[in-house]
């Protein structure tokens, strides 16, 4: 099940454990992505804590953690190649894995439809 | 209030250029290839910036050097025809009220001021208009700047004859039948050209330019990153009001006629830190660990605030963050190790020379 947040993060659930990166949207808006600083596994993070920081040429973007729980899980792979970040392949450059303690949560997200309609 | 467009923003529109408000206007901040790519396009090829959001200013009349002698710590008897001097307005303690550009042409000035600060220019010129002098604002003039080591060569294919034409000089010149006005000058550290030209030739003359293979669009964020690595100042962060030409890392503005004079506005306190040193001064600031340090951030050693970043982001050129700040003179030596404090874990920054790539001007 794939959720949007108005902040722009997407979170894929699958069991407990939901993916988190960012949209294609906020990756074209931010543009060449310089610097990521991902959560530390095994940090308990509360639903809007600022886990994850994109640093752009010209800014830095907080990535609010979309759901409560546990990380689990963190893509140290993208740090390899920053370049790869594009609107393209958005869903590759997930962030981290986040083990739900509450999946309501996730009720007053945006489906893909919503979040169209959001950046349309 | 509506933001003004320069007369490329259909231009700017076709290409596929991210408009952003910046100084009241509405301007190309990237185009499709982005900020890092425009950047290195420009330092290895060239890059064309549209810069109209500048405000041109001429000053004619037998009073006008004299004038402007007021206002500025400038030798104006020094600029020659046909040449083009960096200058700076400044308040009477010292401050910096807006940096900008010099030329004499035509036995005139004209003069390039900041956009943001062209409306507090404008009013301090007419404030300080003398009765000899007669202030002209060229609002129906476009300005492209040209910047790169490819820029003469473009030039020159579009049959520019640039034969004794050397960094910081001005001309007329026909650019493929257009009528322009040409400094040898820029904002990137590169070689390059600004051109000054009626506001209904800039769309062709861009087109011309942008149709060469070695010209890439280049936009606001990329100017940003190239001139904070050729260690020029931006009003608002290295220069203002209460930042004297000195502690800005400008003191070459300072001409030796009018220090040894000291009879321009803020004289005192400008040529005490000018004989004694400043409280602080401008460096280059290298990042350790990737992570970028912002402007504003807070320098520390040894524990205790030192000064701050005034301009910090990415250097393309060294595919690194790189920044510029104000240390204590005895800290502002390459290789001194600072941490900036940003937030959650500090980070490491070194103290590097200025600029942080060299400058690589056509001199005559």
């Amino acid at each position: 099940m794939l959720r949007y947040t108005e902040d722009h993060e997407w979170i894929n659930l699958e069991g407990d454990i939901g993916t988190v990166g960012i949209s294609p949207h906020a990756i074209e808006q931010l543009g060449d992505i310089v610097f990521v600083e991902l959560p530390s596994v095994g940090a308990a993070v509360a639903k809007g804590d600022a886990v994850a920081v994109f640093e752009s040429v010209k800014a830095a973007s907080d990535i609010y953690c979309p759901a409560g729980g546990e990380i689990v899980e963190v893509n140290e792979a993208m740090l390899d190649d920053l370049s790869a970040i594009v609107p393209d392949a958005a869903m590759d450059s997930w962030l981290f894995k986040v083990k739900i303690a509450d999946s309501s949560d996730l009720d007053e997200m945006l489906d893909e439809a919503a979040y169209a309609a959001l950046i349309a | 209030m509506e933001n003004r467009r320069t007369p490329l923003y259909d231009f700017h529109q076709e290409h596929g250029a991210r408009i952003v408000p910046f100084a009241g206007w509405d301007m190309p901040v990237q185009y499709p290839a982005g900020i890092k790519a425009e950047h290195l396009a420009t330092r290895a090829s060239c890059g064309l910036f549209d810069v109209s959001h500048m405000a041109q200013i001429e000053l004619r009349g037998a009073g006008a050097d004299a004038m402007m002698a007021s206002l500025t710590p400038t030798d104006m008897g020094a600029i020659a025809e046909g040449r083009v001097r960096y200058s700076l307005f400044l308040n009477e303690t010292g401050g910096v009220l807006d940096d900008l550009m010099i030329a004499r042409l035509d036995g005139n000035l004209h003069l390039v001021v900041n956009a943001g600060r062209a409306d507090h220019d404008i009013a301090h010129l007419r404030a300080n208009l003398a009765d000899d002098v007669d202030m002209i604002l060229h609002e129906d003039r476009a300005l492209l700047a040209l910047q790169g080591p490819s820029a003469e060569d473009v030039l020159a294919r579009l049959g520019v004859d640039l034969a004794g034409f050397t960094f910081m000089d001005v001309r007329h010149l026909d650019i493929n039948g257009i009528a322009t006005v040409v400094t040898r000058s820029g904002y990137t550290g590169e070689d390059g050209f600004e051109i000054s030209l009626a506001a209904s030739d800039a769309a062709s003359l861009a087109a011309t330019l942008a149709s060469i293979d070695a010209v890439s669009l280049v936009g606001l964020g990329a100017r940003d990153t190239l001139r904070m690595e050729a260690g020029l100042p931006l009003w608002g962060h290295e220069l203002d009001e209460t930042i004297n030409p000195v502690v800005g890392g400008v003191r070459f503005a300072l001409s030796k006629k009018r220090r040894e004079a000291r009879d321009f506005p803020g004289a005192e306190a400008i040529m005490h830190d000018y004989e004694n040193g400043p409280q602080r001064q401008l460096v280059g600031l290298l990042p350790v660990g990737g992570r970028p340090v912002r402007d504003g951030t807070i320098l520390m050693h040894e524990d205790r605030d030192i000064g701050h970043v005034s301009s910090g982001g990415f250097a393309p050129s060294l595919d690194a963050p790189g920044a510029l700040g104000f240390v204590p003179p005895q800290l502002a030596v390459a290789g001194t190790q600072l941490m900036a404090a940003t937030r959650g874990a500090p980070t490491p920054i070194t103290v590097a020379s200025l600029p942080l790539v060299p400058h690589r001007y056509k001199r005559g």
